[in-house]
């Protein structure tokens, strides 16, 4: 990558808990455990995972939302991982968070034109009412709404219709860089092929950087330059968007996929039935932590965390069975 | 599978009427389908489109007030082969049918199980009730039943409270509780989609194995084209509260007639599997329709791009049969396929 925004180094976060009702005996949720990666200018990353693989987590450290435990991140040449709050004052404006669930990320007694307004306000960069309702309506109409919902409170709006607000909201101090966790996810399909398609136009348009949290693999994979794969707070993935679907390096990569439903009823299905569901992040397994429910595994998988390493040009896997290609030969599977 | 003369169960021209604040809806508006012996109908369409409030609707579990059944038969043929209208039975009768002849599973596991009883009592309970087992021999079938849904350990789980399984365990347990009566009927509401893709695919598995084994037949309703396309024999697209298109699983993905449906599946995401990179997504223009201002034609025609005026916003069109066992709610379906008239 010869342009990067973004760089994580070893990025860990974990949260206290707490057992029994007389807060005795806590442990601690290990929830992104020594993760790497870098997001080039420009580039939508996309961060896949199942819920507790540490997705959100990653995606909330990152915009500092939340202070890391250890590890770096460099923002445009800044370490920000340390900073306090007003060392980090001045990358606020610069690092924006669209939220997964529309109807309560926008307060419900702030017009649309307050709630776009605020961001404008707090950052000065709009110094006029009348120069800010400007804004505000060049936003909205960046987004697919007319100026007139200005006036208008969230209830009036839609599911599609408060996720273009809330992505205008994200625009309206003009970051580069935007974290976007599960922003499609709370739609229905027509209305997310919708709000999909505004981000790859606005990611053209205006040459946005983002990470793109989601679940679904499908929809990542159509907004997404590359790809990471979480699981139990690790990235065991890393490869380009259609390399990393087609043929999937990381066993647990390749049992997602196939666990994807195919719109298609005549598809062949070879589905990778995973057994059991993903452990405890308060008490991962040594070694590598998808080992519970590999089908590939090895006693050696249990003595040391496998890292995240190139196993070909720009596809990173951390898995030590180099002998295996695991979207290969699945067992068939039955069809009524 | 083989139809039978008479469906399992049938509805008709189901009508559910919500009153609220804000106006009257008619949020299921003249439905009808049948699930025949032993298949799988899956029920597809948004939010908003009916699709649940018809499937509660056969339960007789419409909140009442604020809404209300207001027309139409839900006719369910017995195990002693005598055919019911449920909407007309008084309600111990249904009581007597419901969890017993027909099953239901919701969308939120960890909601519908009560957290203050074991899993075994729960999945006992609907035993003692329908089949009048005692407890001890009702526990039995408990286990048995998690047994045959390959649950680890199943004595174990019999006496585990709801907080210490996950969501994935429980839904499997809603299930076990579903099927411990051995239904003729499972209605499965969204069974899969607060799960994830590697515990949906259990659970589906789950599903088509349990309907096998049992030979019952299944009610699916889901927003998701890619399960549906999975498990479902035949499939009803519902829109705006009515049933759009109507047809074999594998005739609805090859040839949609429906506009609606059409735009549906050009809109869902598909993984790149073949050589071919993705396109973009083709989204459908504009939002549903709100239920309480339902447009005067064809629901859909403010948002079709083949709608004509004068034809498509006159009258509400009536469903109609395309070719063998598929049905669709189209005044141009012929134009747009080059069928003649």
């Amino acid at each position: 990558m010869t342009d990067v925004l973004l760089e994580v180094e070893g990025l860990r976060k974990t949260f206290p808990v707490r057992r029994g009702p007389f807060g005795r005996g806590g442990g601690a949720v290990r929830a992104v455990d020594g993760v790497s990666f870098a997001i080039g200018r420009g580039e939508i990353l996309g961060l896949v995972g199942e819920s507790g693989s540490g997705k959100t987590t990653v995606g909330r450290t990152v915009l500092r939302a939340l202070a890391p435990d250890a590890g770096r991140i460099v923002f445009d040449g800044t370490d920000i991982a340390g900073l306090d709050a007003a060392g980090l004052r001045p990358f606020r404006r610069r690092m924006q968070l669209v939220f997964q669930d529309p109807f309560s990320a926008l307060n419900p007694r702030l017009t649309i034109e307050q709630a776009l307004a605020e961001p404008l306000l707090i950052h000065r960069l709009a110094p006029t009412r009348a120069a800010r309702q400007e804004r505000v309506a060049a936003l909205l109409a960046m987004v697919g709404l007319p100026a007139a919902a200005m006036q208008r409170f969230p209830h009036a709006f839609s599911g599609g219709q408060r996720q273009r607000i809330g992505i205008a909201r994200a625009l309206a101090c003009e970051p580069d860089f935007i974290v976007a966790d599960e922003p499609v996810s709370a739609l229905d399909v027509s209305i997310q092929a919708q709000v999909v398609n505004l981000l790859a136009d606005l990611r053209e348009r205006l040459g946005l950087t983002l990470l793109f949290i989601a679940h679904d693999l499908a929809v990542v994979e159509y907004i997404a330059d590359r790809i990471a794969v979480m699981y139990l707070g690790h990235i065991v993935e890393i490869a380009e968007s259609r390399a990393l679907c087609r043929r999937p390096l990381h066993p647990y990569t390749a049992a997602l996929l196939s666990a994807v439903p195919v719109p298609d009823p005549a598809a062949p299905r070879r589905r990778i039935v995973l057994e059991g569901d993903m452990p405890s992040p308060a008490n991962p397994p040594s070694g590598c932590p998808f080992r519970t429910r590999c089908r590939h595994a090895l006693p050696a998988c249990a003595d040391a965390r496998p890292v995240l390493r190139e196993v070909a040009p720009g596809r990173f896997s951390a898995c030590i069975r180099d002998d295996i290609v695991p979207s290969e030969a699945p067992e068939e599977r039955r069809r009524d | 599978m083989a139809a039978t003369t008479t469906p399992l169960l049938s509805v008709q021209d189901l009508r559910v009427r919500f009153s609220t604040d804000e106006g009257i809806a008619d949020a299921v508006d003249g439905v009808s389908f049948e699930v025949r012996e032993g298949e799988t109908l899956a029920v597809v369409g948004e939010s908003g489109s009916g699709k649940s409030v018809s499937s509660l609707a056969v339960m007789g579990l419409v909140p009442r007030p604020p809404g209300e059944v207001v027309g139409g038969r839900v006719l369910f043929r017995g195990r002693d082969g005598d055919v019911r209208d449920l909407l007309r039975l008084p309600p111990r009768a249904l009581r007597r049918i419901r969890g017993d002849e027909i099953a239901m599973v919701f969308q939120e596991p960890m909601s519908s199980l009560n957290p203050v009883y074991t899993l075994g009592e729960q999945i006992a309970e609907t035993v003692r009730l329908h089949q009048g087992k005692e407890r001890r021999a009702a526990l039995r079938v408990a286990g048995e039943m998690l047994a045959l849904l390959g649950i680890p350990d199943p004595d174990a789980r019999l006496s585990a409270y709801p907080h210490q399984i996950s969501g994935g365990m429980a839904q499997r347990v809603m299930i076990a509780m579903a099927l411990a009566c051995r239904p003729r009927l499972l209605i499965a509401d969204e069974p899969s989609t607060a799960l994830d893709v590697t515990i949906q695919a259990q659970v589906l598995d789950l599903i088509a194995r349990m309907k096998r084994e049992i030979g019952m037949a299944v009610l699916f309703i889901t927003h998701h084209l890619g399960v549906v396309a999975e498990i479902a024999d035949r499939v009803a697209v519902m829109y705006a509260g009515r049933v759009v298109e109507q047809a074999p699983t594998a005739a609805l993905f090859a040839t949609p007639r429906m506009p609606y449906t059409q735009g549906l599946l050009r809109s869902v995401p598909r993984l790149s599997t073949g050589c071919a990179a993705p396109a973009r997504l083709e989204a459908i223009p504009g939002e549903a329709p709100s239920p309480f201002r339902q447009p005067a034609g064809c629901s859909f025609a403010p948002r079709c791009a083949h709608a004509l005026p004068g034809t498509c916003d006159a009258a509400v069109p009536a469903m109609e049969a395309c070719s063998t066992d598929h049905a669709v709610r189209c005044a141009r379906w012929r134009a747009l396929a080059g069928v003649p008239a």
